[in-house]
């Protein structure tokens, strides 16, 4: 009898389990859009902490699946375009790339590592920018300006806070 | 097929998600078209979040400023009864409710008088996209508010409304590099196309040719022309005017942000006005008109001819004459007391 109600339990508390953790995923990456949507009202220079982009790396190192990386980057890349003033899929195919090689790094190296998070974060940020950018010139035909000096400056400080924020994230223990 | 699709099943994936989200770009940017489902489920996810944040900010924020406020009043009771003046008792009850009113008041004012039919409304959040100056406010289509519509505060003109939801709308400000209006020169009436910069504070006035005179410091109002803004809603100050290759480069310092940026209004029905000839003052403060003369008897002493704050060396050398010369009763630059009058033009020599 209590072999059995154990074994029984054992698929719903998992269930569960992922249940939360897909309630926290959605939170966090509406908390992440909510950010830039937000805060950076009160604080501009915060503009510029790409957080939807640090949550798509996050979530597609720690899955280790390419295809929930890109399915999550499109997701969250949508819901960033549909609060702008573009067209949808801008940001939803870059960050579809982003979740997909990112969880393909993932699959090769250990991404633990503090100096690694740091060293992805930071091409990840450079990667996201540069390709919006060709992204908008070539398929919308915008005139955007690539300043490349700010845009590694600021891949420097997106990479800084992606440290602490993945460390952050970690103590959650989302599995996914 | 088969064994190509489960041998590549992450390249197929991430090759059909990004087809999809081209031909869902393709589509839009051929028929100029939206795909409002997916804007509307993003919107609806994160404005009210938004909006709860903003309502609790703006409470807890008008709370402290109520109690920092009492607690200012209560000072200056206990020092006004210290004092006993009631005048200056008087004065300082003006001068605290003057301080403490809050934009929001002076924008309910500035509703009540101006000619056009607006909605107050309140801003909620940012955009979120590369380089654009957007933002949401918390009236939408619920309120009347339609695309295209003018958004205003009592300085000057904010934006224009872009995109519209049930209950929040996306508004495109002034200072986004896509942003345009008609506009015209106060003085000198010269129409021009304003133009956003892309950064806080600055526009830049266009399609003015260079035979046209515009003048530092002279104000541009909207003309009407886009049928967007009413006519005579001021738009900035020139602080930058130079002749170009065949259009003069003008830049303006945007008056509509110059009181912050919280509250805003939406022309609803627009009522064109003329354009001032006065330069446009802070409007947020009411002066009283200037006291009549002293009717006790005539004034002994010259009134100066400048009654405003003195600007340049000339007029500070000038106001330090006037002074030196109440001290000793004579009056500088006037022929008083048979002083020659050295401004007077020369007498022509005798020819030998």
């Amino acid at each position: 009898m209590t072999g059995f109600s154990d074994g029984y339990r054992e698929p719903l508390r998992k269930d569960r389990s992922s249940m939360v953790n897909v309630a926290v995923i959605t939170g966090i990456s509406l908390v992440a859009i909510l950010f830039r949507v937000y805060v950076s009202r009160f604080v501009p220079y915060l503009q510029y902490l790409e957080l939807p982009l640090l949550v798509t790396v996050y979530f597609s190192l720690m899955w280790r699946s390419p295809i929930a990386g890109l399915l999550f980057g499109a997701a969250i890349g949508l819901a960033q375009d549909s609060l702008s003033h573009h067209e949808l899929g801008m940001f939803g195919i870059v960050k579809t790339l982003v979740g997909y090689f990112a969880a393909s790094v993932s699959l090769r190296v250990d991404v633990g590592n503090p100096l690694l998070r740091l060293v992805l974060a930071f091409f990840f940020f450079f990667f996201h920018q540069l390709l919006y950018w060709v992204l908008a010139r070539a398929l919308l035909g915008e005139a955007l300006e690539f300043e490349v000096v700010q845009v590694l400056v600021l891949a420097i400080l997106n990479a800084i806070v992606a440290v602490f924020l993945f460390q952050l994230l970690d103590r959650l223990k989302i599995t996914g | 097929m088969e064994f190509f699709l489960s041998r590549y099943r992450n390249l197929s994936v991430l090759v059909a998600a990004i087809l999809a989200q081209l031909v869902l770009l393709a589509y839009q940017v051929r028929t100029h078209g939206d795909v409002r489902l997916i804007r509307v489920w993003a919107v609806g996810a994160v404005t009210p979040m938004a909006r709860v944040i903003e309502t609790s900010r703006s409470g807890v924020s008008h709370f402290f400023s109520d109690y920092f406020v009492l607690l200012d009043v209560r000072d200056d009771n206990k020092r006004m009864k210290a004092e006993l003046d009631r005048v200056k008792m008087e004065n300082q009850y003006l001068r605290t409710e003057l301080s403490t009113a809050d934009r929001a008041h002076s924008l309910a004012i500035f509703q009540e008088h101006s000619p056009s039919k607006t909605v107050a409304a309140h801003i909620i959040g940012n955009d979120t996209g590369v380089g654009t100056k957007e933002v949401f406010i918390d009236r939408g289509s619920n309120s009347g508010i339609a695309p295209g519509m003018a958004v205003i505060t009592p300085d000057g003109i904010a934006g224009k409304v872009v995109r519209v939801f049930s209950t929040v709308a996306q508004v495109l400000l002034v200072t986004d590099a896509n942003f345009a209006a008609g506009v015209i020169s106060q003085n000198n009436r010269v129409h021009g196309t304003f133009k956003g910069q892309g950064y806080d504070g600055v526009g830049k006035i266009e399609h003015v040719q260079n035979e046209q005179k515009v003048d530092q410091g002279e104000w541009f109002y909207t003309s009407g022309d886009d049928r967007i803004f009413p006519k005579g809603r001021p738009v900035g100050e020139v602080t930058t005017v130079r002749q170009g290759k065949t259009e003069k480069e003008i830049y303006i310092s945007l008056s509509g942000f110059k009181n912050g940026f919280e509250e805003v209004l939406i022309i609803v029905e627009g009522v064109h006005a003329p354009i001032p000839d006065a330069p446009v003052t802070d409007q947020g403060v009411h002066l009283l008109a200037p006291p009549p003369p002293d009717s006790g008897g005539p004034l002994t002493v010259a009134q100066p001819l400048q009654t405003g704050p003195v600007s340049t060396d000339a007029d500070r050398i000038k106001e330090r004459y006037r002074k030196f010369g109440e001290q000793t009763n004579h009056v500088y630059g006037e022929r008083s007391n048979g002083a020659p009058n050295y401004n007077a033009p020369a007498k022509p020599e005798p020819k030998p």
